[in-house]
């Protein structure tokens, strides 16, 4: 266990080194203030379209963080060659695995705190009210999700030739499972033979990362939800990270790491 | 041959700044953008009244928390137009809608369209998106406005921004001044849009008890109407309805029987209810009577 938290101390310390995320809390601090600072019909009240547009932010930075930062981990220990020495160390293949994943998951477990600290201080400065557990389940619900994502990206980064094109994919499959995740039984039925049968099946067996959008609940107001359906999701969201961690150490156990 | 460098780089600057010369004034001509009145509309041309649509329905998004159909739910629960912020603003509220944490239990009416789970997936996902369909009420209608401006700033010939947005600020936000002043851009941007005549009109009956304004407002809009062609006019029945209607109401209550009469006359050939506007009109001619020594009938 100590050298998976070895390697995952190696990937925290190299995230904060590395000036995306820096970059990517700037640029979400300047458009959320920007936009805050709009007066509409000299309202001092309306706030809910700042929320909006800093959780998409914060939403679109914790997936660029999360999938760039996982996407180049195990392609980058191959090309300077740092994968042979750590192997040798003797740390096993699945070590490697298990502790990438979880510096990645932590590193940006850490960003997402700081993104909604920032956003809790923003809003509740605006509307005088801190709902947090509200925010707390937001916020877990969204680490949870970038837990199966970071997933994901290792599982592709084994198979994939370079970082661009995992990165790539990983944005691709993650925003179409958002956009069209719950609604692909409906289009399903739609199509005719054989493609009815495809996607019905797909629809039944990715995982359903749009459960763990809570963004509307905290823009509207809307209460939280019930806590068994959160523990419910908890698992779900361990069920598929387990799945996809153990085909991506399948897949790195016989990878030819010279070639 | 040799040719130096900046020989070259002098020629090239010779013959753009030649050649710009000679262009400006026809590609002035190209392109309407550049002569926009605003930021929003030099960014984006005429693609800018798409975003417009979209921030309006955005207001009805915020108007409904989030409960909307996508362009993959149920057709028959799907609007076309953002009905629900509009029919407001004309008094039609539908139904009222229970806020909070209970459940609309009329929302057949508006179209429930997502209607009972198709699977287990659906069933849990439900738990985590917004399945309960409730209106804003209680001022916090406000969150609306910031889409509704930036949808008047997109397209400033949209009429239904101007109506809806003012109706809340009116009604809801009680921003009279606010209200007013956006429809008077919207009249600017407008200038023959009896709707937002309507609006005005309503505006200074309603909120600054100003009868005068109001007459004149919507007389106004009457000829405005009377002005447009044959088709426009078919098309725009209701507002006209309105208009007369509301004018008929106003004359009632200044005194001004005779003209009331005559305005529920003129409603009574658009309406599809004009028996209703007949019970009106019977009830004016009785105080008319009250008032006159001869009967109604023989002045008319």
């Amino acid at each position: 266990m100590n050298k998976i938290f070895a390697l995952t101390g190696v990937v925290i310390k190299e995230l904060y080194r590395r000036k995306d995320f820096y970059v990517l809390f700037v640029l979400t601090a300047v458009l959320t203030l920007a936009a805050g600072a709009v007066n509409f019909f000299h309202d001092e009240k309306i706030v809910r379209y700042v929320k909006d547009i800093c959780l998409l932010l914060i939403w679109i930075s914790s997936l660029v963080i999360a999938i760039v930062t996982t996407a180049r981990q195990i392609p980058a220990e191959r090309e300077a060659r740092t994968i042979f020495p750590l192997l040798a160390k003797p740390v096993s293949r699945g070590q490697v695995i298990a502790g990438k994943f979880l510096g990645c998951w932590l590193a940006t477990g850490m960003a997402l705190v700081v993104f909604y600290f920032f956003f809790a201080v923003i809003t509740g400065s605006k509307e005088q009210s801190w709902p947090v557990l509200t925010y707390f389940q937001a916020a877990w619900m969204q680490w949870l999700l970038l837990g199966i994502v970071i997933a994901l990206v290792l599982l592709g980064s084994i198979y994939f030739a370079a970082p661009s094109s995992t990165s790539t994919i990983s944005f691709v499959v993650v925003i179409s499972i958002l956009l069209v995740g719950s609604h692909l039984h409906v289009i399903a039925l739609q199509q005719p033979e054989p493609m009815q049968t495809v996607l019905t099946f797909v629809y039944y067996i990715m995982p359903h990362l749009e459960w763990f959008y809570l963004s509307d609940f905290v823009v509207y107001d809307f209460g939280h939800v019930p806590l068994l359906k959160i523990i419910a999701a908890t698992l779900y969201a361990a069920v598929w990270t387990g799945i996809l961690l153990l085909l991506a150490w399948l897949g790195f156990r016989r990878k030819n790491l010279t070639t | 041959m040799k040719i130096s460098p900046f020989t070259v780089l002098l020629t090239l600057l010779a013959l753009a700044f030649t050649l710009a010369l000679g262009l400006a004034q026809d590609a002035a001509g190209w392109s309407q953008r550049g002569k926009s009145g605003n930021v929003l509309g030099m960014m984006f041309g005429d693609g800018r009244k798409l975003l417009a649509n979209q921030f309006f329905t955005m207001a009805d998004v915020y108007f409904h928390s989030g409960y909307y159909p996508s362009i993959f739910d149920n057709k028959a629960g799907q609007e076309d137009e953002p009905k629900a912020i509009v029919a407001a603003t004309r008094g039609h509220e539908g139904h009222d809608h229970e806020t909070g944490d209970k459940k609309c239990e009329k929302c057949e009416e508006c179209g429930s369209f997502l209607g009972q789970p198709k699977d287990w997936i659906d069933a849990f996902g439900r738990n985590f998106k917004i399945a309960q369909h409730t209106h804003l009420e209680h001022g916090k209608e406000r969150e609306m406005l910031p889409w509704l401006r930036l949808a008047a700033d997109l397209d400033p010939q949209k009429i239904d921004t101007y109506t809806v947005g003012a109706f809340y600020l009116r009604n809801h936000l009680k921003h009279v001044n606010q209200a007013e002043a956006f429809l008077r851009e919207g009249l600017r941007n407008n200038p023959d849009s009896c709707e937002i005549l309507f609006e005005l009109g309503r505006l200074y009956r309603e909120s600054s008890h100003d009868l005068d304004r109001a007459r004149n407002v919507w007389e106004l809009g009457v000829r405005k109407f009377l002005a447009r062609s044959p088709a426009e006019q078919k098309e725009n029945r209701l507002v006209f309805e309105e208009l007369v209607v509301n004018l008929g109401h106003l004359e009632d209550e200044a005194g001004n029987y005779g003209q009331a009469i005559n305005w529920f006359h003129a409603a009574q050939k658009v309406s599809p209810n004009p028996a209703v506007l007949q019970k009106q009109i019977d009830e004016i001619q009785k105080k008319l009577a009250a008032l006159l020594p001869v009967g109604p009938a023989k002045l008319y």
